[in-house]
């Protein structure tokens, strides 16, 4: 160990907040998309495969020739699709959403592998495409540590802040915001005023998802250039924390994503710092512990949406 | 359109369910097969051969169906409560974990007696892992999905830690794996010369203890009880926190077992790559099975034929194993769709 | 069809149809909810839709406001025939529903639940300034005050309801349903809404007013049309009805009404001393309440829902334990508050919601008849069940209770309600308790239905049980009750023998205005029913 105060310095560091926001982009969202489903009372739990696919359609469409902006466009029909699926079953099935969730994870994952090995069968390491260079924003990243972590990052991220500025205001500040609101907490009273229900419930879901496949597509296109299985590791589930923990606010969503990339960029340093004496996977283990631990700080759901996870059925009286 | 309760389920329906289920992944995933450049009707042929086709397939097929007996049994059990556990990949670990510390020399007892402690202890360690999430729920309402999910990155971690580091093998050839479990703590073959092993056995015996204790006893009232109708199981008097973790606990330690079964009978040893995703795979099972106890050693089996099928069918057709992750995911899709139809009817207004 | 402004200084010109139901028939399975029902309603005029619980009313409105199709028949409004199965039609033409069960959101603000659904949905600004203005407008012009901030969650019942009037108003309703408007309220409450109906009718709309309560039908209506069992069998003027022709039609059969024969009251069963809960929030669920209930009586408990009703059942069901003051039973002091101790001291409990509380649908009738007795020694040994104990008791109940339409296998949520009401009366008096619980017993069940439920607690009183009824009602309490109290935010008031009360003087405890000793000003006869 070198000087005692290594630790600290670490935040001095301008590579580390430019590290911070952009390990956030895909939790941003990620989180997003997820509070647009569940703000409708509909818990998606596909949003790890989504965001897998997202991810391996993204990185395809690129390698096989596509401009970078249709790969992102086409990453999010993507999983604007599979959200469409999910919906379809959950909305006017009245399907588990806990289970169809999970089944839509597990295909829309194994879909990536098949269809990438299927692509490019046997490669000894994973061709690599042109990602998403910086785009730097001129005069305010010139400001010190703050100008390079938000105006020196890749494009998606700077998508990502406005999306979460456009999301905010259409969920509070028109017509259709507040009816995914009403849809999620008492659709009987949308469907009284003759809104429909399924339409609005499936349409919340179809744009969360897309949102939620373009979260994995940053981390092929942009944060890295190519494609793993297992990329994602977990931060579908993670986002699913941090929804709850943002109180299902848009812009509580976009704190709670940057506070925990955060924290993810520090024990990464942290890691380096300490070198061998404790063992990397403990410092792994560190994103998904605080996750844990959000949820129980959380508990007690305030802003819960009334109608979530409750399926509706239309003329049920 | 309108769902319409059905009065009268005919039980030929229920049966009917699954089975439509499953023939319906295999028609919508011909599509990808062809994709692959494959003949759909020869590659089908040539996964059913790989699969049942013949003794060393069938082997093969059970096999690979024993920890998934385990799994979904573990899924059942708490879905039927309605206590999402998706941790059984976790808990698996954990089982095999503590088989790794007692079974590779730390014990040295007779096979009568070491085998009932190993398997007692990787239910305690497969229980241990949902005691957390389940008190998380019943006191602070905290999700279960959640938290059993990323526990199983967690341990995963772990195993690679104590793999690298206390636990590794060191004639292992550098490799991250752990030393075999010696001979007294091997769960012996059933046949000469093929991989089937008496976790098998030990799979189907726990598939009928409980199917006995959910029908006939007490705590299993209880336990359907409160799955059903946590509210007025508790107005009625029933212990519904208790009977909330008792079934976390059987359910974590059914998954704990499985991670015995793949050390003791089929690997031998713990390796970081010793569950293809069993446990998630266990859903798909326990909800094939319709949450039944013994439905799922039906539909464990069907599940591995495809998955001990694909690999043959990759290997002579050139068709990606992962077909069978994705016939599995989709014919749990599929299932939901088919249970639904059991118990509705659909009226187009 | 263009929405336009109501001219509301339009004075109404002669009786003019502004609606015309003809033909209606829908059914539900093998239930004909409706039967070639024609209906028509005149401007200005304000018509009551009467019928017992299970007549057929709501399933008409709700086709009539869109939620439902009929599967025959033609709705005509102001002229023009109606396109069925869209609430969003009805509104446009004009019709406003303010449904039974609010349709509001908790969590979102009076201003959001009104506008939701007046503006365009595709447009890119919401005008919330204008709104709100108009809403207060509104608000002032009908006496509906609300403070369109505020959170709909942190409003009273009686307040919701003037939101849900509101959201009709705002859209510029012409023709309003009420859906049993009053269950809610105090016998106060609704002369003041009364006022307000006056009020709307005067303003230029026409009102059509679900209910089940006589008294309330002939006090505030023009024209009363009766249905039973999904038919229209009368249509009166009010002016001319009177209450037996309307309760005849209603039932159409002289239903024995259970009496109620005086008995000595025995020793003290239960007695709650000073009890004090406090809810989730903080607030006093139970402020300092004290009740005796003695042996062969019928304690009756008056009050609006939401007045702490739920906190005494569920303390008595052994749901919770209060913050201070004690509970006996028998002269002894309880210290457990399980339900599983309650049942073990022979408290039966008949749960306010049958289908979330007081039966599992999803297990069969034998299973849930011993729901709260299967760790008794008949029925499990050793940890196993007896499953030949429960078939014989299941079979007992079924015969000795009348509990019709199950068959042995089949899940318990298939019966209709009012078996399922006996199937728990059932399994509670067969344990023979010595405390009943009775919490809104009669709650959805027609008038045969709520009989027989009286028939079998004025049973249980003769056999020496204290039962503790608990009804929003006051018709059911003040027929079986020997003493009524009244419960308002959390207090509780003395007793009073049932015969020196009466409906008005019920109505202003209700309401939390003190009942004092001397009662030389209230009218006896006239009010007490």
């Amino acid at each position: 160990m070198e000087t005692s105060f290594a630790w600290l310095e670490i935040f001095l560091n301008a590579s580390f907040w430019v590290a911070a926001v952009r390990i956030a982009t895909p939790l941003i969202f990620g989180t997003l998309g997820e509070v647009i489903c569940e703000r409708a009372g509909v818990l998606n739990l596909g949003i790890e495969g989504i965001m897998t696919i997202g991810a391996m359609v993204g990185w395809m469409a690129v390698y096989q020739g596509a401009g970078l902006w249709s790969g992102v466009l086409l990453a999010a029909v993507c999983g604007g699709t599979f959200g469409l699926l999910h919906a379809m079953l959950t909305v006017p099935l009245g399907l588990s959403q806990h289970v169809t969730g999970i089944g839509i994870t597990l295909l829309a994952t194994s879909l990536s592998s098949y269809v990438y090995r299927l692509i490019l069968p046997e490669v000894s390491s994973p061709p690599r495409i042109q990602a998403f260079e910086p785009l730097e924003i001129p005069g305010l990243s010139s400001i010190p540590i703050i100008g390079e972590a938000l105006f020196k990052q890749t494009p998606l991220t700077y998508f990502a802040f406005i999306s979460v500025i456009v999301v905010a205001y259409v969920l509070y500040r028109t017509p259709v915001g507040l009816a995914v609101q009403m849809v999620g907490e008492n659709p009987a009273a949308a469907e009284a005023q003759g809104l429909n229900v399924t339409l609005i419930r499936t349409g919340a879901v179809v744009c969360g998802s897309a949102f939620m496949a373009v979260g994995g597509a940053f981390l092929t296109m942009s944060a890295f250039n190519a494609f793993f299985f297992n990329m994602i590791n977990g931060r579908g589930w993670i986002c699913i924390a941090l929804v709850v923990f943002a109180s299902w606010r848009p812009g509580k969503a976009l704190l709670g994503a940057l506070l925990f990339a955060a924290f993810d960029a520090y024990q990464m340093r942290l890691q380096q710092l300490v070198g061998t004496e404790i063992p990397y996977q403990i410092f792994l283990m560190m994103p998904y512990v605080l996750s844990i631990l959000a949820l129980i700080v959380m508990s007690r759901r305030v802003g819960y949406p009334q109608a979530l996870m409750i399926p509706y059925r239309k003329g049920e009286r | 359109m309108r769902l319409e309760p059905r009065t009268k389920v005919p039980f030929v329906l229920v049966i009917l369910a699954p089975i439509a289920a499953i023939v319906a992944s295999f028609v919508l995933c011909a599509g990808l097969v062809a994709w692959s450049g494959a003949s759909v009707l020869e590659a089908y042929w040539l996964l059913l051969k790989g699969a049942l086709g013949s003794g060393f397939a069938l082997s093969e097929t059970f096999a690979r169906a024993t920890p998934l007996i385990f799994t979904g049994l573990a899924a059942a059990i708490a879905f039927k409560s309605r206590f999402w556990n998706i941790g059984a990949e976790g808990q698996l670990y954990a089982g095999a974990l503590i088989i790794t510390v007692l079974g590779t020399g730390m014990l040295d007892l007779h096979p009568g007696l070491m085998i009932p402690i190993l398997v007692v202890s990787s239910a305690v360690a497969g229980a241990l892992m949902l005691l957390g999430p389940v008190l998380l729920k019943i006191n602070f309402g905290v999700d279960e999905v959640v938290t059993t999910l990323l526990l199983n990155f967690i341990v995963l971690l772990l195993v690679s830690l104590l793999l690298e580091g206390p636990l590794k093998d060191p004639m292992g050839l550098g490799w991250p794996q752990a030393e075999p479990v010696t001979e007294a703590a091997e769960l012996p073959r059933l046949f000469r010369g093929l991989r089937l092993h008496s976790g098998l056995l030990l799979a189907l015996l726990f598939s009928f203890i409980f199917w006995i204790v959910s029908i006939r006893t007490t705590l299993g009232y209880e336990m359907r009880a409160v799955g059903f109708n946590q509210k007025a199981a508790r107005f009625a008097g029933m212990p519904v926190k208790r009977v909330m973790i008792i079934t976390a606990l059987i359910s974590g330690g059914i998954a704990g077992i499985a991670g015995f079964s793949e050390v003791a009978g089929m690997k031998g040893n713990l390796t970081l790559d010793l569950s293809p995703g069993f446990g998630y795979t266990g859903i798909v099972v326990a909800m094939l099975a319709q949450l039944h106890p013994l439905g799922v050693i039906i539909s464990a089996s069907f599940v591995a034929s495809i998955f001990v099928g694909a690999d043959a069918m990759s290997r002579s057709a050139g068709v990606p194993s992962y077909i069978a992750d994705v016939m599995v995911s989709v014919s749990l899709l599929c299932m939901l769709v088919s249970v639904l139809l059991v118990r509705f009817r659909i009226r187009w207004s | 069809m263009k929405r336009s402004e109501i001219d509301i200084s339009e004075k109404q010109a002669a009786a003019e149809v502004v609606l015309r139901l003809r033909g209606i028939t829908k059914v539900f399975g093998s239930l004909v909810a409706n039967d070639d029902i024609n209906l028509e309603l005149k401007s200005g005029e304000v018509l009551a839709l009467l019928g017992e619980n299970g007549a057929g009313k709501t399933t008409l409105m709700n086709i009539l406001f869109g939620h439902y199709v009929a599967d025959s028949g033609s709705i005509e409004v102001f002229g023009h025939p109606i396109p069925q199965g869209s609430p969003h039609a009805a509104i446009e033409l004009g019709i406003g529903m303010v449904h039974q069960h609010f349709t509001l959101a908790d969590n979102l603000s009076v201003l959001d639940n009104v506008m939701l659904g007046t503006e365009p949905l595709w447009s890119l600004s919401s005008n919330r300034r204008a709104s709100r203005i108009r809403l207060e407008k509104l608000g002032e012009r009908f006496g509906l005050q609300v403070n369109p901030n505020v959170r709909v969650a942190e409003l009273s019942i009686g307040e919701r309801q003037r939101v849900e009037i509101l959201k009709a108003l705002y859209r510029n309703a012409r023709i309003l349903i009420l859906d049993e408007p009053t269950a809610v309220l105090t016998p106060q409450e609704t002369g003041t809404f009364f006022e307000t109906l006056k009020k709307m009718v005067s303003g230029g709309l026409s009102l059509i007013f679900i209910s089940h309560k006589m008294q309330e039908v002939l006090a505030i209506s023009d024209r009363v049309v009766v249905l039973r069992d999904g038919r229209l069998v009368a249509e009166i003027k009010t002016a001319d009805a009177s209450e037996t022709e309307l309760a005849q039609a209603m039932v159409g059969r002289n239903i024995e009404l259970p009496e109620r024969k005086a008995l000595k009251a025995g020793e003290s069963v239960l007695k709650l001393k000073s009890v004090t809960v406090k809810a989730e929030d903080g607030r006093a669920a139970l402020s300092s309440v004290s009740l005796d209930i003695r042996a062969s009586e019928i304690v009756g408990i008056a009050g609006v829902s939401g007045n702490g009703q739920t906190a005494i059942a569920d303390l008595i069901s052994g749901l919770f334990e209060p913050q201070s003051g004690t509970m006996e039973l028998h002269g002894e002091v309880v210290n457990n508050f399980t339900p599983r101790n309650m049942l073990r001291k022979k408290v039966g409990r008949i749960p306010e919601d049958r289908h979330s509380q007081g039966l599992i649908g999803d297990m069969t009738l034998a299973e849930n008849s011993i729901s709260e007795c299967y760790r008794e020694p008949q029925f499990s040994s050793y940890g196993w069940q007896n499953h030949l104990n429960r078939q014989r008791f299941a079979e007992n109940v079924v015969s000795k209770f009348d509990v019709r339409g199950y068959s042995a296998n089949s899940p318990v949520r298939l019966l209709s309600g009012g078996n399922m009401q006996k199937l728990i009366l059932g399994r509670v008096l067969s344990g023979n308790p010595q405390l009943i619980l009775a919490n809104q017993p009669g709650r959805g069940l027609d008038v045969g239905a709520v009989a027989y439920v009286h028939e079998q607690l004025l049973a249980a009183r003769a056999k020496g049980a204290a039962i503790l009824l608990i009804s929003e009602d006051l018709e059911e309490l003040l027929q079986i009750s020997d003493r009524i109290a009244v419960i308002h935010r959390g207090r509780l008031s003395e007793t009073f023998p049932r015969e020196s009360i009466s409906i008005a003087q019920l109505g202003l405890l209700m309401t939390g205005q003190q009942k004092s000793s001397t009662t030389k000003n209230q009218t006896t006869e006239a009010d007490a029913s």
